[in-house]
């Protein structure tokens, strides 16, 4: 069984356990702005929600690249970046429509998170389960799938969504 | 069943793709016309800095994905196509059958109606042929003029530049990248060109090329003349439609498509560059020609060829993203704003920081950006998605930052 990230910001405190121990998972250093999971703050609503890639079906980002640099690990279902082929022309970066794959003007790549091949530093470093790693039908994405599709530019004819 | 698709760039391959996926039991025949296995040409930048060889320019990076995937590959001009017959004619007078067609030919650099223009040592920037031969002439100290200050002529300053040469851009309109760009996105981006030693020159055009002695001499509609050794047009691309003549379908700016990608003749699709598709968010029908849009229109066709009208071409956005000599811009959709629209501006002249949001009524319908790089995607998640931004369209309009919140808040429903 393939597994997900699962995502409850109603018990997340705002910590940034999260972003340190990603991006000293990812880049070495304790740097949250090098972190692919990324915690808003809603000043309004004094709620804090982490966020990052869903590793979501569509994959606009691995069918955007021009050069195959995005590929997809069959053991977890996350799309990771292959640094060695990515040129760094950021149209993955615009192509998600979520906003998670960011280009990192240190190395002239693009950062996504990739599951940590299987073991998720983020969800190892969250002190109130605000962030786990459970089976991937436990998620509840259907929603965001939902607006993923109303994103796409294709839609099955006969389940076609609002819009055009 | 045979499937052909004419043209060998990103919505060719993504097509030929889709199909091998959808259809397992068909026959697939990609047909380009350049030597080189099917290749980016967003790439040409990035080679000519030698960050990588021309195998890092591939759109496929396995030695044997066209084998694997059973598509043969030629390459090999198309004269003409027989609608009628349901036939194609190759430049050696071959002809080929097919069953579904589609033409995915891209487009070609224009070529301005300059004297001199095809002088020896005037190149465009647009294939892999262009690159080497601007490898083999951009040398450290040549003095180099670069006509058109447009998305191409600018992703490639910084390579020209690396490259240890003297640079001058010559732009006949007000200011850099105006298809992409506002008036003050344009003048930030020309103060960090010129911040790097770049010569910039917009409102000015170039009235001749002559050959003089072993350089070349550009003269310019002002009166000036610019010594080079090394003159590169990039002033726009037009869809590659001319091997269409005799065949009926029609053409407009692009080939034009309906909602599923077929052309005016049936069982024949049109995608990428050289398509004229439905545009989101106006719907209306235009050639993008990005490569976003090209990969969405090959995989929407080929669905379309495998099963007739099953999947909906429902627009595609028109974005892109450029580094300007490390100066990072992106558009998104009707960045230029709609009538009776409010907009969000954050301009920081110092930091060299723009953000221009658009919006119709309660959604986004346009962004543009100079700056910023983190969560820019989200821009194409707010706009694509329609979300009704409620209280985050006032929260927008007073911090234009908050982008990521925004989007979290009124599509995803998180806070």
């Amino acid at each position: 069984m393939q597994r997900s990230l699962l995502i409850d910001p109603g018990k997340c405190t705002g910590c940034v356990q999260c972003e340190l121990a990603c991006s000293l998972e990812k880049e070495g250093i304790f740097n949250p702005s090098k972190s692919r999971i990324r915690v808003f703050t809603f000043h309004y609503e004094g709620r804090f929600v982490p966020y990052t890639c869903t590793q979501c079906s569509e994959a606009w980002c691995m069918q955007a690249c021009p050069v195959d640099a995005i590929a997809l690990d069959a053991g977890t279902g996350a799309k990771v970046i292959l640094d060695a082929a990515c040129v760094g022309c950021k149209v993955c970066t615009i192509s998600c429509p979520f906003g998670t794959v960011n280009y990192n003007s240190d190395t002239g790549k693009v950062i996504k998170c990739d599951l940590c091949g299987g073991d998720p530093a983020c969800a190892k470093a969250c002190p109130t389960a605000a962030i786990t790693y459970v089976d991937a039908d436990q998620t509840g994405y259907d929603k965001m799938r939902v607006w993923a599709g109303k994103t796409d530019a294709g839609a099955m004819a006969s389940t076609q969504y609002g819009g055009t | 069943m045979h499937h052909i698709v004419i043209g060998a760039g990103p919505a060719g391959v993504t097509a030929c793709e889709t199909l091998r996926d959808l259809d397992p039991s068909a026959r697939i025949t990609l047909i380009g016309d350049e030597p080189e296995p099917p290749y980016s040409r967003m790439a040409i930048p990035y080679l000519l800095v030698e960050q990588i060889d021309e195998s890092g320019t591939y759109l496929r990076r396995s030695n044997d994905f066209y084998a694997r995937n059973r598509i043969d590959v030629m390459s090999m001009p198309v004269s003409s196509i027989n609608p009628a017959d349901k036939v194609i004619s190759l430049s050696t007078h071959d002809t080929l059958d097919y069953d579904r067609l589609l033409i995915a030919t891209g487009s070609t650099p224009v070529q301005p109606p300059i004297s001199g223009i095809n002088l020896p040592g005037v190149h465009n920037c647009w294939n892999l042929a262009d690159a080497r031969a601007i490898a083999t002439r951009a040398t450290p100290g040549t003095r180099v003029v670069l006509i058109g200050a447009g998305f191409i002529g600018c992703i490639i300053l910084e390579s020209l530049h690396k490259r240890g040469i003297e640079l001058t851009v010559v732009e006949r309109e007000d200011r850099m990248v105006p298809r992409m760009m506002d008036e003050a996105a344009g003048g930030l981006l020309k103060r960090w060109c010129e911040s790097k030693d770049i010569t910039i020159l917009t409102r000015t055009g170039v009235s001749g090329i002559e050959q003089e002695g072993a350089g070349l001499s550009v003269s310019l509609d002002n009166g000036d003349t610019l010594a080079a050794g090394l003159v590169i047009t990039a002033t726009g691309v037009q869809p590659n439609t001319g091997f269409l003549q005799g065949a009926d379908i029609d053409i407009d700016q692009g080939i034009l498509v309906d909602n599923y990608l077929e052309t005016s003749k049936a069982d024949i699709f049109a995608a990428g560059d050289v398509a004229q598709g439905r545009d989101h968010p106006t719907g209306g029908f235009v050639v993008q020609a990005i490569q976003p849009t090209a990969v969405e229109h090959g995989r929407i066709a080929a669905a379309n060829m495998v099963k007739a009208r099953s999947v909906v071409h429902r627009g595609s956005l028109n974005m892109n993203i450029l580094d300007t000599h490390g100066l990072i811009s992106s558009s998104f959709g009707q960045w230029m704003g709609v009538e009776g629209g409010d907009s969000a501006v954050l301009l920081d002249q110092d930091r060299y920081l723009y953000l221009n949001l658009q919006f119709g009524g309660d959604h986004l319908v346009g962004a543009s950006s100079i700056g910023y790089t983190q969560h820019i995607g989200v821009l194409r998640g707010l706009i694509c998605s329609r979300a009704p931004l409620g209280a985050w369209k006032q929260r927008l309009l007073d911090d234009p930052t908050r982008l990521m919140e925004a989007y979290l808040g009124s599509v995803q429903g998180l806070a």
